[in-house]
């Protein structure tokens, strides 16, 4: 097995990781399915308020491909059709059912199959919309072949979810979904697992995968990041990438026949009381994690009450949902972090920030390597230019100039921005960049609206 | 210290659009982001951000110039009194030192900020900490006797056409403080060349001053007399020149801050002095051109002015390239150009001019590598 090691990069120690414990709640009665999870997809709604669904039947699909659908993951009924402005739609939500029945599809027996056999399940049920394609990360498209499939067995960023704990049991449905997969692709199916957890990965054991290992910071972890170094994507290319808790519901739906997408989320972040695991499918609400982590509710920063934010994701690429949101679709992460809603007198001024951390040596955490911080959601600073130049280029181990990029991506010129990668990447390989940037500049989005805008040019 | 907090809040309503003053507001967003840190939070993806900012990044430079700034509060003393056969005493120098910096610091900051104020307003951005430090540079780079009202316009010059028309920090091309200097010495090149501006009040009392003192700075003395003080003099500083360039040990230890925090790129002031050796070496030979890495504004323009990010290479590799041709080029300048004594300051806004060059050809090679990977994949 290649070991790839990675020298650039960041890990961020903070505190209110995830305990290996499963904590138990009650069911959620409302579940959610939003179109927002999906990138750049414009919904065709397909149920009415007081439809009785199943899990796996469609809710909505998208307006453009109509073959991909978007199922509800339990059964019930339709609560109520949120809308937003100029009617757009926002969530379905269902109430569920006590005991999830689900809508009966054909197995299939990978080994026999056709990719169409394999296609035509997945695109029933719903569970196409797993596959995400690069360039872009968006759904992929069923009429390609992808040059290669790709999965990263792990998680980098800060307190996400320790994806082997999360799948120490799945690791047969997951070899269902590779076998699978590899119809698609004419090239291989690569899984990257931890270089430091080594053989304990439960997905080391899989077969007919290109395993290998990665070593080093987040984003390591990034599926992004690890294509840029196994086989990087030029331009015409396509490269499909699932995640592994997907992939194990695609191995339930092929084994048994069922849209079943529960999954083990990790409940973490400073607030949280008591951060766990929790086993609960997409939708769930916010609710649900609070009752089974518990959320520290008074907190005072400098002597400012400071609130609660609700993030379905990683701190470092989440959704601020609120306190009524629900867990994203491609999620397997809820973070309780704290509002940074406060003012710190002369805080750029201080010489010491002992509860704050940063990677520049003015301030000084580099002396305390290992300690955790309680990062909390202040910008710390106001937007400015393009100052500082090299901290980007530090924690983004891929062969891509960022500033470049970005500049091209504000400047709308679409030749520089496939010259300087905009194909190899997506928004959270640029996290960590936004992280560190002293001039605070909002570089996800930059890097979405360059990709938006690709999407545009290219249709 | 609630209180700085709760008199900005009665402040705000003042100075929001719609109240009294609310045409004044970037300026109090600026005061007010000066005295606390504001209570934005994130809306995008990326809930949580480090917690240095332009401001730290700034005030680091700031404190990296201090040892030169001080150093420079008594050479300015120093020079005063040996010229004028004064028994001043240390803390009298430095006095006298502070006394002259004084009104240069304040018209510096009093037009450039003001100027940045009023095109923050106009423009409604907040208000850019860059000129904090340029402010802070262009005293340190100005011969101690230039007028005020010649300093005022050229930091007006620089502010305005050097910065605000490109759109302000992080938009220029050439280094602001620098663009000041050339001001001064196109414009008014008799307030910033020859023997008597570099040590206060020789311009003005040249009757008064001791039998044989000169003033010239060494590299005015090399080029005249072919001699120069010795290096350890040099080194240390106590020579005619502008109020801070003269002290290259009070630079380095500024350049062990700026290098430490990452603040300046180390790569460009190595390859700097490097280049003035290679080019020296070849030229005079090594010896010689060791003493140039000590005269004039070499040490002071490689660590606080080439290193410069915003009008510097922007890649690692071009960091190189332009820091090498910087001292390359100073010491040509130096060496093959009668007129003109001091080459730093225009290799290094030549450099400036340079830099995208420089990047482009380094950028450049990154695409060929992504095109030849297309093209082999098909």
């Amino acid at each position: 097995m290649e070991t790839i090691r990675l020298h650039k990069g960041l890990d961020l120690h903070l505190k209110g990781e995830a305990q290996k414990k499963v904590l138990q709640a009650l069911a959620p009665e409302v579940v959610s399915v939003k179109p927002s999870d999906y990138r750049s997809m414009v919904p065709k709604l397909l149920v009415q308020e007081g439809d009785t669904v199943l899990a796996g039947q469609f809710l909505f699909s998208d307006k453009k491909r109509p073959q991909i659908g978007f199922s509800s993951p339990v059964s019930g009924k339709v609560k109520a059709i949120v809308r937003g402005e100029k009617r757009k739609l926002l969530a379905v939500e269902i109430e569920a059912d006590k005991d999830i029945r689900y809508a009966q599809f054909e197995p299939v027996r990978v080994s026999s199959a056709s990719r169409e056999d394999i296609q035509k399940v997945l695109l029933e049920s719903g569970l196409w919309a797993a596959i995400i394609q690069r360039p872009y990360g968006i759904i992929a498209n069923p009429e390609d072949t992808p040059k290669a499939v790709v999965v990263s067995g792990f998680n980098s960023a800060p307190l996400a979810c320790d994806v082997s704990f999360a799948l120490k049991n799945d690791v047969d449905a997951i070899q269902i979904a590779v076998d699978a997969l590899a119809k698609f692709t004419s090239g291989k199916v690569y899984v990257n697992i931890d270089a430091k957890e080594d053989g304990a990965s439960p997905l080391s054991m899989l077969r007919n995968v290109e395993l290998t290992r990665f070593k080093g910071p987040h984003p390591a972890g990034n599926v992004g990041v690890q294509i840029n170094h196994l086989c990087p994507i030029g331009k015409g290319e396509i490269i499909w990438t699932v995640q592994p808790q997907a992939l194990a519901a695609i191995g339930k739906l092929l084994s048994k026949g069922i849209y079943d997408v529960s999954r083990t989320v990790a409940v973490t972040g400073p607030r949280a009381l008591d951060p766990g695991y929790v086993k609960c499918v997409p939708g769930t609400p916010m609710s649900f994690f609070r009752k089974a982590a518990g959320v520290q509710e008074d907190e005072k920063l400098y002597g400012q009450p400071v609130g609660v934010r609700y993030v379905s994701g990683n701190p470092l690429c989440g959704e601020n949902v609120g306190e009524n949101g629900c867990l994203g679709f491609y999620d397997d992460t809820v973070t309780f972090l704290t509002e940074g809603n406060y003012r710190e007198l002369f805080g750029w001024a201080k010489p010491f920030r002992m509860k704050k951390f940063s990677t520049s040596k003015s301030y000084f955490s580099w002396l305390a390597p290992k300690k955790k911080y309680e990062a909390d959601t202040n910008v710390n600073g106001g937007e400015r230019a393009f100052i500082v130049t090299g901290v980007y280029e530090k924690v983004l181990p891929m062969d891509i100039y960022p500033v470049y990029l970005l500049k091209a991506i504000l400047a709308q010129d679409i030749e520089k921005m496939e010259q300087f990668g905009i194909y190899e990447v997506i928004g959270e390989d640029f996290a960590l960049c936004e992280y560190v940037d002293p001039s605070k500049i909002e570089i996800q989005k930059i890097v979405d609206q360059g990709i938006d805008l690709m999407l545009k040019e290219m249709a | 210290m609630n209180w700085i907090l709760k008199t900005m809040d009665k402040m705000r309503p003042t100075f929001s659009k719609g109240g009294k003053l609310g045409w004044l507001h970037s300026t109090f967003d600026a005061f007010e982001s000066f005295a606390a840190v504001p209570a934005t939070t994130t809306t995008g993806k990326v809930q949580i951000k480090d917690c240095v900012d332009i401001k730290r990044v700034m005030s680091v430079v700031i404190f990296a110039l201090f040892p030169a700034f001080c150093f420079g509060m008594w050479n300015t003393g120093d020079q005063h009194s040996m010229a004028f056969g004064l028994q001043w005493g240390f803390w009298m120098k430095v006095w006298y030192g502070f006394y002259r910096i004084l009104p240069l610091i304040l018209v510096s900051y009093i037009v450039g900020l003001g100027i940045e104020f009023a095109v923050a307003q106009v423009r409604g951005h907040e208000v850019n900490e860059g000129y904090l430090v340029t402010g802070f540079l262009i005293p340190l780079i100005m011969p101690i006797d230039i007028p005020l009202w010649v300093l005022a316009l050229a930091v007006a010059f620089a502010v305005i056409f050097g910065k605000e028309i490109f759109g302000g920090t992080g938009m220029n091309i050439w280094n602001p403080a620098l663009l000041a200097r050339a001001f001064v010495f196109f414009a008014y090149p008799s307030t910033i060349t020859g023997d008597t501006v570099w040590i206060g009040g020789l311009g003005k009392h040249a009757d008064k001053v001791v039998d044989g003192f000169s003033g010239a700075t060494p590299l005015a003395q090399l080029a005249d007399t072919g001699t120069s003080p010795d290096f350890l003099q040099m080194f240390i500083g106590n020579i005619p020149g502008s109020f801070g360039e003269t002290s290259t040990i009070a630079i380095l230890l500024g350049a062990v801050l700026l290098i430490w925090t990452g603040v300046a790129s180390w790569k460009i002031m190595v390859s700097c002095v490097a280049g003035a050796l290679a080019v020296g070496t070849l030229a005079i030979g090594f010896d010689a051109s060791v003493n140039h890495l000590v005269m004039g504004g070499f040490a002071f323009g490689a660590v606080f002015m080439a290193t410069d990010p915003v009008s510097s290479a922007q890649t690692e590799t071009g960091k190189w390239i332009y820091g090498f041709l910087i001292g390359a080029m100073c010491i040509i300048l130096r060496l093959f150009n009668p007129g003109y004594r001091e080459g730093m300051m225009l290799a290094i806004l030549l450099m400036n001019t340079m830099a995208p060059l420089i990047d482009w050809c380094v950028v450049r090679k990154n695409i060929r590598r992504r095109e030849k990977r297309a093209v082999a994949a098909k």
